[in-house]
């Protein structure tokens, strides 16, 4: 042991192995991620504090920039909410029936992953305009889609929901079916066993997938611009202002908002790795 | 209860197999609404105006010249990205170092943060407002607004896509075969290509179609760093965006459906990796374990 500690006093490692290349890879991938994430990520934090605290607090709480928020992130929470309820009927089904061409809607659930995004955008207005397939059928009952805060929200569950199926879908595969037999042989109906079950198992998996489909919803870009409308204080998305203030060449702006929703996604990526960990912790402590 | 037997305790009743066909037709019409119909509806605008139109529409120069750009940029950063991934999941998978949840997390960077942020943390180094902006313009290179920029904000949103699939499934195997090899005297670069390789070859192929489709279909990121200079800096999404801001409708649409057969492609090519390989089996019955 002591041995061990000695020889790798000068390494980051924390126990030998008998194969070769960690400086190699190691050094590789540290300066990759130095130069492609590190040193920018910097860069825009530098340049956003070459405001000071007073300028940056008032860009970012600018009337404008402040309704952003609330249009993307009020949107963003309905499109997540929309995405876990059809996330994990999607997961359901995929993970517990067999029906005929499952594999092909299995492979369809990654379409929104595989479409870019700015097809998705004009695809989804051209739906949902007023002369368009779901359009015209809505329009005349007084739901307006395209151009108003619900296009926004249905852009972002395209791009979101797959976030949840992937994510309770082998949760609930990986469910042992002894235990809801258990259950059963105990008296439970179908609602206790889906309650108090399989739901303890599958919850963390949904919230995390929740999770990941907010975020992606609240940096989306691509998929929201064309069907928002993108009127200022309405459905202006947080994404968009950054470019308009790109496009302005106020730079430090910019900067500014860019480090406001960077806060946002870091506290997201906190909030899933800590459902990871609890899940991790609670399943060792299980074995 | 005391008539049923242990295996029928499970046995959906009638009201259980309404339900299950209900739940079902709900997923699969969900699925026709929101998915399917939209990719149709690229194809019917595409062909609204017939074939000799859409033809027309793709053999325009501007949206060839976004067409190939697209490609050579998928070219640079997939490689560089397939890279990476080996060699993080190596440091990661096989050795034990601190801060390596730290390393992780940073990997998974480029997927909580939105891609107008990641364009623009690149106009924040190498525009002309940068950091390295005043000396890059002093030396006549280009970056942001020019090819390398795109290559740069495509490389930043794809190079998690290789490592996170390569990660877990090199975890999973176990560094067993290589420790032998190298026992047997195998040195780095052999065991790599005889034992390693070999072994992740369908995971690696599988995070290697997803880091190319992004990068084919890569927008917002993109769109912060090009400068959108016909024939020189669109992308084809970039180019279905010009398109469409200029009411060329037919002709977004014909883009896009490029774009749309690239994404189907994907999709059938990962089914079948899937299928054939095992890797990331969804769906699919698995194995009885008893």
């Amino acid at each position: 042991m002591a041995e061990t500690k000695a020889r790798n006093r000068w390494s980051l490692m924390t126990q030998s192995s008998p194969l070769p290349g960690f400086r190699l890879s190691m050094g590789f991938t540290l300066a990759y991620l130095t130069v492609i994430v590190l040193i920018p990520l910097t860069a825009i934090l530098m340049h956003a504090t070459r405001l000071g605290w007073g300028a940056f607090l008032h860009t970012v709480t600018a009337p404008r920039v402040l309704a952003s928020y609330r249009v993307t992130l009020l949107s963003a929470a309905a499109a997540a909410l929309l995405s876990a309820a059809f996330g994990l009927l999607l997961a359901w089904v995929l993970a517990r029936y067999n029906f005929p061409g499952k594999r092909i809607v299995d492979a369809l659930v990654d379409l929104p992953f595989a479409l870019p995004t700015a097809v998705a955008g004009i695809s989804l207005t051209a739906l949902y305009a007023e002369s368009g397939w779901l359009g015209r059928y809505l329009e005349p009952h007084g739901i307006h889609v395209a151009f108003t805060p619900l296009g926004i929200v249905m852009a972002m569950s395209f791009v979101g929901f797959p976030f949840v199926v992937r994510s309770v879908q082998p949760v609930l595969e990986d469910l042992d079916p002894a235990m809801e037999e258990a259950a059963a042989s105990l008296g439970a109906n179908v609602w206790q066993r889906f309650t108090r079950v399989i739901a303890p198992v599958a919850f963390p998996a949904l919230l995390t997938g929740t999770a990941l489909a907010f975020a992606r919803a609240a940096g989306e870009y691509g998929s929201v611009i064309f069907i928002a409308g993108n009127m200022p204080m309405r459905t202006e998305i947080t994404a968009l202002l950054i470019v308009t203030k790109l496009e302005e060449f106020d730079y430090v702006g910019a900067a500014a908002i860019a480090v406001a929703m960077l806060a946002l996604s870091f506290t997201i990526m906190l909030l899933v790795n800590l459902i990871q960990w609890r899940v991790q912790r609670r399943e060792g402590k299980r074995v | 209860m005391s008539g049923r037997n242990h295996s029928d305790l499970l046995k959906p009743s009638n009201a259980q197999r309404v339900g299950r066909v209900a739940l079902i037709a709900a997923a699969l019409a969900f699925l026709a609404l929101f998915l399917l119909l939209p990719v149709t509806i690229v194809f019917t605008q595409a062909f609204s105006q017939g074939w000799a139109i859409y033809r027309a529409s793709i053999y325009q120069e501007d949206v060839l010249s976004a067409l190939r750009l697209t490609g050579l940029v998928a070219a640079i950063a997939v490689p560089l990205n397939v890279l990476f991934g080996i060699s993080a999941s190596w440091a990661i998978t096989r050795f034990e170092f601190h801060g390596k949840s730290l390393l992780i997390t940073l990997i998974d960077i480029p997927l909580a943060v939105s891609p107008v942020v990641a364009g623009l943390m690149y106009v924040e180094v190498f525009g002309l407002h940068g950091w390295l902006g005043p000396w890059l313009s002093d030396h006549n290179l280009h970056i942001i607004f020019a090819v390398p920029g795109i290559v740069l904000a495509t490389v930043f949103v794809t190079f998690p896509f290789v490592a996170r699939e390569l990660i877990p499934f090199m975890q999973a195997q176990g560094s067993d075969e290589e420790v032998a090899a190298v026992v047997l005297g195998a040195n780095g670069w052999s065991v790599f290509w005889r034992v390693t390789l070999p072994n992740i070859k369908w995971a690696l192929l599988y995070g290697t179609i997803l880091a190319a489709s992004r990068s084919i279909g890569e927008f917002g990121a993109v769109s912060v760093v090009s400068g959108h200079i016909r024939g020189l800096t669109t992308t084809l999404p970039l180019e279905v965006e010009m398109l469409y801001n200029e009411y060329s409708f037919t002709a977004a649409f014909a883009a896009a459906s490029l774009l749309t057969l690239a994404a189907i492609v994907t999709l059938v090519v990962k089914k079948i990796i899937e299928v054939t390989s095992g890797v990331h089996r969804h769906g699919e019955e698995k194995e009885s374990e008893s």
